[in-house]
């Protein structure tokens, strides 16, 4: 095989790999709009908070020592002990959950029966709160996140792959990051859970009633609050392990949150009602973005990534305007 | 007591179709306009200019603007600093281009630009509905901005890859570049202002603005009583570029003098504007500047709170302001979802029957 070829495989294996990673966070979209027909704009800021808050809890962080210190004039930062990584994730779990009740006490509730683009801004000023908040709470600091996960390329795969080219062709092997596939496994793991979960469990059952139909839901005898509660802490969770992954990527900083914009053009590829669609959408952003750049930046210029998958999006939509698995869009007068 | 309709009798057709058809009103609105014009120039400086009024003016028509679109059509739109970019970009260019044509003519010029791009982003609203439009409109807000990176004849090949607005002037009164003094920028931008927002109030009422809040409350019904959706949205998308375009344009040139893309017309310019139109009222000429007055003053008086009374430090101060924006947001839309409009509307029912209530 051609040098060249080799390449082109290469770039499609890593963008897949980064599209798992979008379709990760498109997941906790698609869950939330479905349980409640909200379009949860804070999901990128529930990621980074959750990031924040387990190396935070990891490395015995004393939260808002920041404020504590400008208020007190002391000056506390660490606690004497730090946690396991499996403690810190079931604590930060814990959290999430608290934050799943908090949001449906103080904001859901009084906003039932509104438009989607109020519930929409709603969460735009969720986000905005939870920026503030977490910065507030960890420390406004880039912070590296560390949980287990093995990073770096993987040298077997190189080794594996570099006897493919063709004799006497530059070519040293593929490079496969790790975190790109324990991600991956993760994801997939996950989305297995998410499955047998609304498949096989009574809570799940309700869930998929609420998302066909609220009133038939409620009528009866499911609790839309507690299901509310319950799609805000799974998503939660989902938050958590996209954080994790792109934090132990990237470190836990602002831009953290701004993985919800990739997975935008995700959701509108995949539908914003269908899981299968989130997982499909990734991928095709995924490998679509990183190819697109492989062999149109050296013509057009770099940095395409940003709006590629949006171009690429809308224009499925206009051939298929509820997305590739969204549910198709009745209309009635 | 004051506010009163009995005994306003309207004797003829001009009367009845008037703007403000209570005098109460049509007297606040002759006050502000007079206050603006000939109290606020005098006493304006720098501080006031920079940090209060050109920015709220310029984000009122930007308000505006997204409000015709959102509020009007119900085409909800996340593309507003994408085209605030080409509105600045396009009166960079003509600035540079005709040094002699008028600033005046140079903003309405770059506003037609961005209408013109506006409605090419707007054709795919004519397939694509809701959300699904909403985010497909953020394609438009990166692919601009990051067109006025990459390609070099934007920004006349400057070495920095910003732009900065050279000194014109409206007869002898310096409206942009270093010599221009806050009370010409700011009468400049209240002409706009003014201009813009009597043309929105009187699209909004007449044929156009009907059949555009037709297509927003249901659009196969509107199709069905022929109103024809291409047009309708259309135009829509076009006049609200328009606007947009203007308030890109005048940001630029009038307020910052130098922006650079990525920094000025980020996605958070559309959420802010986005803020404005919901928090004002959606489909209300006035709540697009009450949004504005209060997306614009909220912030400068938080740091003036925080900062320079309580003597917090910097980080402290903006980690809460963002707390404070933030929850301020959600409080508003759970206590009127409909705005600050709506808010208006509720005091003036009050004040009409004060005191006497029952």
């Amino acid at each position: 095989m051609s040098a060249d070829f080799l390449y082109t495989i290469e770039v499609i294996l890593n963008g897949l790999m980064a599209g798992v990673l979008y379709s990760l966070v498109a997941l906790g979209f698609v869950l939330i709009f479905k349980a409640s027909g909200i379009f949860n704009y804070a999901q990128g800021v529930m990621a980074l908070f959750a990031a924040l808050t387990l190396v935070g809890l990891q490395e015995g962080r004393v939260p808002f020592a920041h404020l504590i210190n400008a208020v007190f004039g002391t000056k506390v930062h660490h606690f004497d002990w730090t946690l396991p990584a499996i403690a810190a994730i079931i604590f930060t779990i814990l959290v999430m959950v608290l934050f799943a009740v908090l949001v449906e006490k103080l904001i859901l509730k009084h906003l039932v029966n509104q438009e989607p683009i109020i519930l929409f801004m709603a969460t735009i000023g969720l986000a905005y709160f939870m920026e503030g908040f977490g910065d507030l709470m960890w420390g406004s600091d880039v912070k590296t996140l560390n949980v287990g996960i093995p990073q770096g390329g993987s040298l077997w795969f190189e080794d594996f792959t570099i006897g493919w080219a063709a004799e006497g062709e530059k070519f040293y092997g593929m490079y496969v990051d790790l975190l790109d596939v324990w991600a991956a496994i993760i994801a997939i793991s996950l989305v297995l859970f998410l499955t047998v979960f609304s498949q096989y469990t009574k809570s799940g059952r309700a869930l998929r009633a609420v998302a066909d139909d609220h009133q038939a839901a409620l009528s009866v005898g499911i609790s839309l609050r507690v299901i509310w509660v319950l799609v805000w802490s799974i998503s939660g969770f989902v938050a958590l392990v996209a954080g994790m992954m792109w934090g132990a990527k990237s470190g836990v900083q602002f831009s953290l949150s701004l993985i919800a914009l990739k997975a935008l053009p995700v959701l509108m590829l995949g539908g914003f009602t269908s899981i299968p669609g989130a997982i499909v959408g990734g991928l095709i952003i995924g490998a679509g973005e990183k190819l697109f750049e492989f062999f149109m930046a050296p013509i057009i210029g770099g940095a395409t990534e940003n709006w590629f998958a949006y171009v690429l999006a809308l224009l499925f939509l206009v051939f298929r305007p509820q997305g590739l698995f969204g549910e198709k869009i009745i209309e009635r007068v | 007591m004051l506010y009163r309709e009995v005994g306003e009798f309207k004797t003829s057709y001009a009367q009845d179709s008037q703007t403000f058809p209570i005098r109460f009103d049509r007297y606040r609105y002759y006050f502000v306009i007079i206050v603006g014009l000939l109290f606020i120039p005098f006493v304006i400086n720098d501080y006031w200019a920079n940090a209060v009024f050109l920015p709220f003016l310029i984000y009122a028509i930007a308000a505006l603007g997204l409000n015709i679109l959102t509020g009007y059509c119900g085409q909800v739109s996340l593309g507003t600093g994408g085209f605030m970019a080409v509105g600045a970009y396009a009166s960079y260019k003509l600035m540079t281009a005709f040094p002699d044509l008028n600033i005046f003519f140079v903003i309405i010029l770059s506003g037609f630009v961005t209408a013109l791009v506006g409605t090419l982003f707007g054709l795919p609203s004519l397939r694509i509905k809701g959300f699904y439009l909403a985010v497909a409109t953020l394609a438009a807000q990166f692919f601009l901005i990051w067109l006025f990176n990459k390609v070099g004849w934007f920004y006349n090949y400057s070495a920095t890859g910003m732009i900065t607005s050279p000194s014109r002037s409206v007869g002898s009164f310096f409206i942009t570049g270093s010599e221009s003094t806050p009370a010409a920028k700011y009468l400049f931008c209240f002409l706009f202002v003014f201009l813009l927002a009597w043309v929105a109030r009187n699209l909004t009422r007449g044929k156009i603005g009907r059949s555009w809040m037709a297509i927003r409350d249901m659009d196969i019904a509107a199709e069905i009583i022929g109103v024809n959706p291409l047009i309708a949205k259309l135009s829509a998308f076009a006049i609200s570029s328009f606007y947009v375009g203007v308030a890109g344009a005048l940001f630029f040139s009038v307020y910052l003098g130098a922006v650079e893309p990525t920094e000025a017309f980020s996605i958070q310019k559309s959420f802010i504007v986005l803020f404005m139109v919901i928090i004002g009222g959606l489909g209300s000429i006035f709540g697009s500047f009450a949004g504005a007055a209060f997306m614009v003053l909220m912030p400068v008086a938080l740091k003036n709170l925080l900062v320079l009374q309580f003597g917090w430090s910097v980080d402290i101060a903006a980690h809460f302001e963002f707390i404070i924006i933030g929850g301020l947001i959600i409080f508003f839309l759970i206590v009127e979802p409909h705005g600050l409009a709506q808010l208006w509307n509720l005091l003036k029912q009050k004040l009409r029957i004060w005191p006497f209530p029952y």
